[in-house]
């Protein structure tokens, strides 16, 4: 039996494995040390599953635990990590280089490092999503610091060349943060083998709770240090400071030891459910796919359909599908996805898209049903739309003088 | 957002979706908007020449789900009324019977827009002065 409502937006959260809460209770209650207390039984406790979880969080990675610090999410890892670095490094120099296509967590964190007189580069991403590496190279400067790019990117899945481009910078002696959001727990991430620095990543995408992530600092070749960004008591060897979130942290630690355990049979099936989907979908006519087909996450699709708006769309369906669009209509400003924008796709193009993120719990039934809703609502949808009209008589929509408003 | 009932009602039953045939004298046809906007409406009014009253009033629309009730409402109030009592249909009144939230104003907007721009359409075809109307504020 199909239950309702379906969730396809695995990109934007995803659900609490019911084995990451049953291994976060007893921290909520009976184990409720606070982590930095250590001069009792109930502080050591905190600190044992905190130590215990910090290994789970590094194993995933690659890393040693050591190089773990805790945050309360991804975007407080990103401005840990952009602002603590420039601060940091400020006698070697203040440029950082980033793209067009990163979360707005990184490319406002950058602003505001222009705002304090550093220089920030935005690559411009090619029409699949990804960075040109030459491109990259020839944006080093003397005073480059800093290469911040995103592992995998929220709204089209693509998964950038991380090992070329890491080592593009150690060869010119600068450090490389990744927001790897997206892409931990999700597809093999390793920070050794990856040649990254720093590392930004959070609880809540991988089936662990809300509120809780890390930012992975390494400690050798080279030892990076960051700039604290909250002050207090010392905490995560004084680069965060604020008591532990003991229950979340053994939450995350639990979502990643399965992410690492399951990964590979969870990608086999969520990938062949994904492409079913996509398959079934790039058949109506009009309709394309936004990234790369071949770099990218296993169980997202982002597909825009022609003449019809993405909002409008949704809502032939969203009371029993959860889906997200990069139409501006979902959004305040009116303006649609500039990630999409950045693809080189037109407005008209940005605004009939939707993002399908599939996860550990979706099935085959659920797909069947979103193929059927969706073919039905974007065929009842043109047969309203008089874009649709236009283009079946032959008509170039960019021919016509808008009255644009 | 949740939706109001009778947008989901507009959006899931709506009103006079169709075309006219432009080229008859007595057709006005109103295009508003621009898919770069993300909201396109075609509104049509066809008039009874003896009388000057709209006999059928069709929509197309590409847009958001408050874009086509907006403009599936429209013809429903477009239909039995002179063009001189359409043009005094306001945007306001479309909001308040939907009840559009204000991030979908515009949405109404575009239908006063689209009405006012079959109106024209029609008078010119007839012969008559178009009319001028002040710049809408909400864009």
């Amino acid at each position: 039996m199909l239950q309702f409502p379906i969730y396809l937006d695995h990109n934007a959260t995803t659900p609490c494995d019911p084995r990451v809460v049953e291994a976060m209770i007893p921290y909520f209650t009976s184990n409720f040390g606070n982590a930095a207390s250590r001069n009792h039984p109930f502080g050591w406790q905190a600190e044992e599953a905190v130590d215990y979880a910090r290994e789970q969080v590094a194993k995933l990675i690659g890393a040693d635990p050591k190089e773990i610090i805790f945050t309360s999410g991804a975007t407080e890892g990103d401005n840990l990590a952009i602002k603590g670095v420039f601060e940091m490094y400020a006698s070697k120099g203040n440029h950082i280089i980033s793209c067009n296509i990163e979360h707005k967590a990184v490319l406002d964190t950058c602003k505001h490092i222009e705002k304090e007189g550093g220089e920030v580069t935005y690559l411009k991403v090619k029409p699949n999503g990804l960075i040109d590496l030459a491109e990259l190279e020839a944006a080093i400067k003397p005073n480059t610091i800093l290469i911040a790019l995103m592992y995998a990117n929220n709204e089209i899945g693509t998964v950038m060349p991380m090992k070329e481009i890491s080592a593009i910078a150690k060869k010119h002696g600068v450090l490389v943060f990744s927001d790897a959001t997206q892409a931990v727990g999700k597809i093999p991430v390793d920070v050794n083998k990856d040649g990254i620095d720093l590392m930004a990543f959070t609880a809540h995408k991988m089936y662990g709770p809300k509120g809780v992530g890390a930012l992975y600092v390494r400690r050798k070749n080279p030892r990076v240090k960051v700039t604290a960004q909250i002050d207090g008591g010392g905490h995560e060897r004084g680069m965060r400071s604020g008591t532990l979130n003991v229950p979340g942290i053994v939450g995350f630690g639990k979502a990643c030891e399965i992410c690492r355990n399951e990964m590979e049979e969870e990608t086999k099936r969520v990938v062949k459910l994904r492409d079913k989907l996509e398959k079934a979908l790039l058949q109506i006519e009009e309709s394309y796919l936004n990234g790369d087909k071949e770099y990218r996450l296993p169980h997202v699709t982002n597909i825009s359909f022609k003449y019809v708006e993405g909002e409008g769309l949704m809502m032939g369906f969203n009371k029993n599908i959860a889906v997200s669009s990069g139409s501006a209509c979902t959004s305040a400003s009116l303006e649609p996805s500039y990630v999409l924008k950045a693809l080189g796709l037109g407005d008209d193009l940005a605004h009939s898209s939707l993002r399908f993120g599939l996860g550990r719990f979706t099935t085959e039934e659920q797909i069947d049903y979103t193929i059927e809703q969706v073919t039905n609502t974007v065929n009842k949808l043109r047969e309203m739309s008089p874009l649709w009209e236009m283009y079946k008589e032959g008509i170039d929509l960019n021919t016509i003088e808008w009255a644009h408003h | 957002m949740a939706y109001s009932e009778k947008v989901i009602d507009h959006y899931q039953n709506p009103k006079n979706v169709g075309t006219l045939d432009k080229s008859k004298s007595n057709v006005g046809t109103g295009l508003v908007g621009a898919p770069e906007c993300g909201d396109v409406m075609r509104l049509q009014i066809e008039v009874d020449e003896t009388t000057g009253v709209i006999k059928d009033a069709k929509f197309k629309t590409f847009g958001c789900g408050s874009a086509i009730a907006s403009s599936s409402l429209a013809t429903e109030w477009l239909k039995g009324k002179s063009i001189d009592e359409a043009v005094t249909i306001d945007n306001m009144t479309i909001v308040e019977e939907l009840n559009l939230p204000p991030v979908k104003i515009h949405c109404s907007v575009l239908a006063e827009d689209a009405i006012k721009a079959a109106i024209n359409d029609y008078r010119k075809k007839n012969g008559l002065e178009e009319l001028k109307f002040d710049e809408s504020i909400v864009h």
